[in-house]
């Protein structure tokens, strides 16, 4: 049976110790200065639940929304509290007792979790539809002659924030097999995600060159599902379990050394099926080999040793570098990216202050918490304008999506990229420089 | 009573923002860092300075209701636990740093300020505030100042009482006093400011405070040391000391913490030592040269098994992992960790913590201790399950015998975490009858209600 709050073991409640360690590292009780927008506040609430002390009313279910589920608090805690367990347990209880009250959020609760993200090809199908909405210029007419005006208020405020689909999806410039120049040393999968396939397929590709240049084999299957990781952190346990058998299935981990994702927040989920599929009989065991084989691209590269780049003649760039919240706290890899920034010739690094604050993405947060969403938001496009770099490297299509949008907002031109993407444009200038020789 | 008319009395004060009284927004508010306490206050409220502190109490003092104060709710007794029907005043609010002074060398904060942020503040200008509690990131000021908060640099630096220089009070009876002065020196009077440092919240409320700030030592040097004695590792302390070496840290963990952090984090700790020493000296580079040169020279000469000598900060950080974990590592074993306080002369250590483990094998325990071995300051720390009564009846009956051996070797109950509600039962067998009637009238002579944090300390 999937976990709720009221099923889960009352030991992970109780290792909460309410020491408040985790405060200053919450940005909801930083803005705030109320417990219950803490860490210990909702874990409180959360055993108030349990003990019968306070019911799963609609308070509840605001306090679990508000909650970024940025996992900072995690990192904070001494006591090793599984907040993110916790959290997700939470959010399926909201989901059983409460159900979605708001219209307008139900319908996009069910055209999100229960409609696209479980049917790859159909979101697609509508990702097609918005690049030709975008592209051809239908959609500056729309905004022009404020058109959006006759949208419903609920998709009027998500318009704005639609990611521009890409030109190509992964599986029109990625193989399903490569293969690396010289020896083969791994042999991995490379999973597309779901908006990094839509609008940053690029990401993809650099990823999958930047493992061949480090002796990996890759299988990239066209079309692939979503790893169910919006699904386990909005309440939907069946679902995630439906879409994780789905993954196990297409990529069996035996087969590999490693699977490798390259979005934070994917990862964070990836990497815990064996607790999803805990109950299942058939998968209970493929399960855990999945887990032991689930690598983050950075932390796969520095595992293997990362070959640096030879020296340019590049005129050297200042770059900075934002911490996704579920690549840092979720999954721990936190040095991994830095040391392969560090590799690269003509980069001079320059620290991030609140780098591991959360942007205000987390996940589907800018459409539900617009408001709290902007001020993170703002708050890292300062710190981020005060480096003076001119690329921001992060690691998470959602981060990378918010903080362009804060950025451009700002009138500032700071490029956003991907650590993989900048090591396969120097691979790529190995190549060029010795072509010319 | 109704509450509604003293509810609404307080929305005129702070405005209706600052004022919460729903269940799901206050029973947040119904503990403390304490392990186990719990107790739902009347209403919460976030007063904006200290001239609505003072109003809060009036309206308190007409209403007859207890009050209880509170800054981030980290303390480790119990002392900002709500008594029961009480109103919490919040002074998370009253935050500012408001000013450095680099020519007297001092810093005033609002009550609300957090430690940490004084601390940086003070760093602007190559100083800093020594005193630093294990919650320093979000410990406030004013919940230093009523506990008395001490830290890990108390064996050099000292404890919270030894860097206020003056207060601001809102009295019981809801006047506002000034206690202390920028000077240096000042003997005019009573010193009543000493009064209200570590008066838990039962004399007072802080407001405001101005502290003392040294410059920043120019160098530091860490180092650790594993034993397979534990009487080594205490006579190592005790000869530094008598080598007239005052080292900022000198940190210890028995053989369970060593044990369970090494399965932890995983750092190379031999897991059959029976004590680590973690050792820091700081101050001008060449004496810290010299101290530290010495201290490595007692510690081989006193037994110990291994020394690291960090060479860098990097490695000086990787050192300090052992003991910054020790708490972490320990909790993770079971649901409930009871952490205590206990603080005997240095020479008493190696006694103390045998009889800790003695007691605790005694009464089917887990119990893991570390500590300040410079200030003879130990934290037993066990770990039960607070569903189960009778463990945690056990853990109360090998507590009374603990507190019994802590006072005949002339220790006392609580070096740095204060009295509370935890350790209150202990309270008259620390201090003697006289003393707690002394300590009684004091209170009754400036809260005659028994208005401020009632059943705190004493009954």
């Amino acid at each position: 049976m999937p976990e709720k709050l009221t099923t889960i073991d009352y030991s992970f409640l109780q290792q909460c110790m309410h020491c408040g360690m985790c405060l200053p590292t919450c940005p909801t009780y930083d803005l705030t200065k109320r417990e219950r927008h803490g860490p210990r506040g909702r874990i409180a609430l959360m055993r108030a639940v349990v003990d019968g002390e306070l019911p799963v009313d609609e308070e509840f279910s605001k306090e679990m929304s508000y909650c970024l589920g940025c996992l900072a608090c995690q990192t904070a805690c001494p006591a090793g509290v599984d907040y993110a367990r916790l959290f997700e347990a939470a959010r399926a209880e909201v989901v059983v007792q409460q159900g979605q009250k708001n219209t307008a959020s139900t319908f996009w609760r069910w055209l999100t979790l229960e409609v696209l993200f479980m049917n790859p090809r159909l979101l697609r199908g509508v990702a097609r539809m918005l690049r030709i909405y975008q592209k051809s210029g239908i959609e500056n007419i729309v905004r022009k002659m404020r058109l959006t005006k006759l949208l419903p208020a609920s998709l009027r405020n998500v318009e704005p924030l639609a990611p521009r689909i890409g030109e190509y999806f992964s599986n029109e410039i990625i193989e399903a097999h490569e293969k690396p120049l010289g020896k083969t040393r791994y042999r991995v999968a490379v999973l597309t995600g779901c908006v990094q396939d839509l609008v940053f397929a690029n990401i993809n590709r650099d990823t999958v060159d930047v493992l061949l240049a480090n002796g990996c084999a890759v299988d990239t299957p066209p079309l692939q599902g979503c790893c169910g990781s919006l699904h386990g952190h909005n309440g939907e346990p069946t679902l995630a379990a439906e879409l994780a058998r789905a993954m196990i299935d297409q990529f069996p981990p035996k087969k590999y050394d490693a699977i490798i994702s390259n979005a934070g927040g994917c990862g964070s989920h990836l990497r815990h099926y064996s607790r999803l599929l805990a109950d299942d009989p058939q998968y209970a065991e493929v399960s855990k080999i999945w887990d032991s084989k689930l690598r983050d691209i950075h932390e796969w590269l520095a595992e293997i040793g990362c070959r640096a780049p030879l020296p340019s003649n590049e005129s050297s760039m200042v770059v900075t570098y934002h911490e996704s919240c579920h690549l840092t706290h979720g999954q721990k890899v936190r040095l991994a990216p830095v040391s392969l920034l560090r590799l690269l010739p003509c980069v001079s690094l320059v620290e991030l202050y609140e780098s591991a604050w959360c942007c205000g993405s987390a996940g589907v947060y800018s459409i539900t918490q617009p408001e709290t969403s902007d001020v993170l938001l703002d708050r890292k496009v300062r710190h981020i304008l005060a480096t003076g770099a001119s690329i921001l490297a992060t690691s998470n299509p959602g981060c990378h999506l918010q903080i362009e949008r804060g950025l451009r907002a700002a009138g500032s031109e700071i490029e956003i990229l991907q650590p993989v993407t900048l090591l396969a444009r120097a691979y790529r200038r190995e190549q060029t420089s010795s072509q010319t020789l | 009573m109704s509450s509604s008319v003293w509810i609404k009395e307080l929305v005129d004060i702070v405005g209706q923002d600052h004022v919460l009284t729903a269940k799901i927004d206050i029973l947040p508010y119904s503990f403390d860092g304490t392990a186990t306490l719990k107790q739902s206050p009347l209403a919460v409220v976030f007063p904006a300075n200290t001239s609505e502190v003072a109003a809060c109490v009036r309206l308190a003092i007409h209403h007859e209701i207890a009050v209880v104060t509170r800054g981030s709710g980290t303390g480790l007794s119990g002392g900002s636990v709500p008594s029961p029907n009480s109103l919490v005043i919040c002074l998370v609010r009253m935050d500012a740093v408001l000013a450095v002074d680099p020519e007297n060398l001092t810093v005033r904060a609002q009550a609300g300020a957090i430690t940490q942020k004084i601390d940086d503040a003070a760093g602007e200008y190559g100083l800093f505030y020594p005193p630093d509690p294990g919650s320093i990131k979000i410990s406030t000021i004013g919940g230093n100042v009523a506990e008395n908060s001490g830290g890990l640099r108390g064996l050099k630096y000292g404890v919270t009482r030894d860097y206020v220089m003056e207060l601001e009070v809102v009295l019981p009876d809801a006047s506002i006093v000034r206690l202390g002065n920028a000077c240096v020196k000042d003997v005019a009077g009573y010193s009543l400011k000493d009064l209200f440092i570590g008066s838990e919240g039962t004399l007072g409320i802080v407001t405001e405070v101005l502290l003392k700030l040294l410059p920043k030592p120019e160098a530091r040097r860490t180092m650790l040391a594993t034993y397979a004695r534990m009487e080594d590792a205490a006579e190592t302390v005790s000869a530094i000391i008598a080598a007239r070496i005052i080292p900022c840290t000198l940190e210890f963990l028995d053989q369970t913490t060593i044990r369970c952090v090494e399965d932890f984090c995983r750092i190379g700790l031999p897991t059959d030592a029976a004590a680590l020493l973690l050792m820091e000296t700081d101050g001008h580079p060449a004496a810290v040269a010299d101290e530290a040169e010495r201290m490595e020279a007692i510690a081989r000469k006193m037994g110990a098994s291994s020394i690291r000598v960090a060479k860098d900060t990097n490695e000086a950080a990787v050192l300090a992992t052992a003991r910054r974990s020790a708490f972490s590592a320990l909790a993770r074993l079971r649901p409930t960790t009871i952490l205590e306080d206990v603080t005997v002369p240095r020479n008493q250590l190696a006694t103390m913590v045998s009889f800790i483990n003695e007691v605790a094998s005694r009464y089917g325990l887990l119990v893991g201790t570390f500590g300040h071995m410079g200030d003879g300051n130990l934290h037993p720390t066990f770990l039960a399950d607070e569903k189960d009564a009778d463990e945690m009846k056990r853990v109360h009956l090998a507590l009374n015998e603990i507190v019994t051996r802590t006072i005949e070797l002339g220790g006392t109950i609580t070096g740095e975490h204060g009295v509370g509600l935890a350790k209150r039962e202990w309270l008259a067998q620390q201090v003697g009858d006289a003393s707690l009637s002394l300590m009684k009238l004091v209170k009754h002579s400036l809260d005659p209600r028994n208005l401020l944090n009632p059943g705190k300390i004493f009954h």
